[in-house]
């Protein structure tokens, strides 16, 4: 071993363990962004190791710098620019599409190696190799086209609601069989492009129809999951080419995937291979059923409304995806900061599927300066329930329904948030229309519950201004 | 089973529990910036493009390395990018800081 490789082995560990102590520091808000830092630092060292490496055993041709060059400075510059520009709401796409590519980097990083082996001629490759090659380009591509097909559900070029595909059953297995078939043929150790060829092309047509018949409201489980297959192909790729480096920090992402992916489908009480089979949200348009929830609504003004939370000691708003739907975090913290100028405690009930990914909504509240230390997680939130004067729910709905606690219906078992235990309830609605699970909310008929049917943004407007009123009154 | 594999395994599965044991513990406010940190750090890709960019000398090579390059490239700088961006929003006290509470924050 030379020096050169053995000074670039020791930059790799340095940068993996950059890389653990990053995440860690992402334990608090306070110290995440040094976390980030941390994984920056870990990751320009790592590059610039493996530059020193290339140049030190050459071989790398004039047109071979180039084409890495301009590979790198065009997905640097198209990645820095998406980041700069994309608005918050639309995280989720961006995520969902750097999954992509990072999958199928992985992917290609497999079928280069491979490409590589073939013109060595070599007749076998070994067993390894073999197995990490299948991996890397089934998973990698698997991910890539998934995480297109899930980026154009939740951007709406894609419908998000479930897409059944006419014999897709009959479609699976066939691409199950032949993308197994070949993997299988592969771990022979056959350097046969065309075996690689079908197993890949089978793999993106996976992708494609794994994703299709996912509903929108499902997306965070399967970004969660598709980060957590992104993850376990940049470690296959790391088997391919013997670098630590790669298995260390795809294994650390697969975990978090992992994690993500699991707490994901608790919060919504799904098994994953329900959720992976469709959605929920198919006989939504029964419509019929919410004709006879009309019963007893108490409706209220925005002066009322301005009345209850201007005389109350604590508020918890329950913010739901309809609140960045209407875009209407702005005026959702500008009414909060009236509130707590008015020496009211002001608190968000953040329920971790209220976003299109995990803690989608947290970020989106941060970003109209909504204070780290008043967003509470389900649990938090759940002990604050009780002591609240009103709770103003905005946009959220099947996860404070009631129905939940009991065993019979589409949502049973779901852990909500106890809106009801609030003396108060105030919901903001567009109409009485249904949530994603297609069911009615009892919520919405308790005798403390309040409904003020308006658009989140302009109902949130009113009553700041009739808050402003009754103060300078 | 040969050495290379044993280490490898090795250290991929000691590398999932560290995983586990570290991020099970980011709390759910930061959901959606782990993510996006984690999206940066298997930018690590990167590295893996160039070494078997390297190789490459073939049209075809060039073209698989081109686009490895190029996904790879997108996928560290864009995330990074991101995930600062998101996490820069994220304060204990957004509104202008009150003398009281820059003491309180001292004490401890």
């Amino acid at each position: 071993m030379s020096t050169i490789q053995t000074i670039v082995d020791l930059i790799y560990l340095l940068a993996a363990a950059l890389f653990v102590i990053g995440l860690h520091l992402m334990n608090s808000p306070a110290t995440a962004r040094k976390g980030s830092q941390f994984s920056v630092v870990g990751m320009v060292l790592a590059i610039a190791a493996t530059l020193a490496y290339l140049i030190d055993v050459g071989g790398v041709t004039t047109t071979g710098w180039i084409v890495l060059a301009a590979g790198f400075a065009i997905g640097g510059l198209v990645g820095l620019r998406s980041a700069d520009k994309v608005k918050m709401t639309d995280i989720p796409q961006l995520v969902s599409i750097f999954n992509a590519v990072g999958g199928g980097a992985a992917a290609l990083v497999a079928l280069t190696d491979f490409v590589h082996d073939k013109n060595l001629h070599l007749a076998t490759i070994g067993p390894t190799p073999a197995v990490a090659t299948a991996l890397d380009i089934l998973i990698g591509a698997v991910t890539f086209t998934g995480s297109i097909i899930a980026a154009g559900k939740l951007q709406g070029l894609i419908s998000g609601s479930p897409i059944i595909i006419p014999g897709s059953k009959i479609i699976n297995t066939i691409l199950t069989v032949v993308g197994l078939g070949s993997a299988a043929f592969l771990f022979t150790g056959t350097t046969n492009t065309d075996v690689l060829i079908l197993l890949l092309v089978a793999a993106l047509l996976f992708g494609i129809t794994l994703v299709l018949p996912i509903g929108g409201a499902d997306m965070p489980v399967v970004i969660s999951l598709l980060n957590a297959f992104t993850g376990t192909a940049v470690a296959m790729a790391g088997f391919v080419i013997n670098s630590s480096a790669l298995i260390i920090a795809g294994a650390l992402v697969g975990a978090s995937g992992t994690i993500l992916t699991k707490l994901m489908a608790d919060a919504m009480n799904r098994s994953i291979p329900n959720i992976m089979i469709g959605g929920f949200g198919q006989g939504e348009t029964a419509a019929a059923v919410s004709g006879g929830v009309t019963g007893n609504i108490r409706q209220l003004s925005a002066d009322d409304a301005a009345i209850q939370l201007s005389y109350a000691q604590k508020v918890v708003f329950v913010p739901g995806y309809g609140l960045a739907a209407a875009q209407a975090q702005r005026e959702l913290k500008d009414l909060a900061q009236l509130l707590e100028d008015r020496g009211v405690e002001v608190l968000f009930a953040i329920h971790p599927v209220a976003g299109r990914m995990p803690g989608h909504m947290n970020v989106l509240l941060a970003e109209v300066d909504v204070p780290y230390t008043q967003l509470y997680e389900m649990e938090a939130a759940n002990l604050e329930f009780p002591t609240a004067d009103v709770a103003l729910v905005i946009g959220a709905n099947d996860v404070i329904n009631p129905a939940a606690r009991r065993p019979g219906n589409a949502i049973s078992g779901m852990p909500i948030l106890d809106v009801d235990k609030a003396k108060n309830v105030i919901v903001i609605k567009r109409s009485m229309g249904q949530g994603y699970a297609g069911i009615d909310n009892e919520l919405y008929l308790d005798e403390k519950t309040s409904m003020f049917f308006a658009d989140g943004k302009k109902g949130l407007a009113s009553i700041a201004a009739a808050v402003r009123e009754l103060v300078a009154n | 089973m040969s050495h290379q594999l044993l280490t490898d395994l090795s250290i991929f599965i000691l590398s999932l529990l560290v995983g586990f044991e570290v991020i099970s513990k980011v709390p759910a406010t930061l959901h959606t910036p782990l993510m996006s940190a984690a999206n940066s750090i298997h930018g690590i890709v990167l590295a893996g493009a160039m070494l078997t960019a390297a190789q490459a000398h073939s049209n075809l090579g060039y073209v698989l390395a081109f686009f490895a390059m190029m996904f790879a490239g997108m996928n560290v700088a864009g995330g990074y990018k991101v995930t600062d961006r998101m996490l820069k929003m994220f304060k204990r006290r957004p509104t202008k800081p009150v003398v009281e509470n820059v003491q309180a924050e001292v004490k401890p």
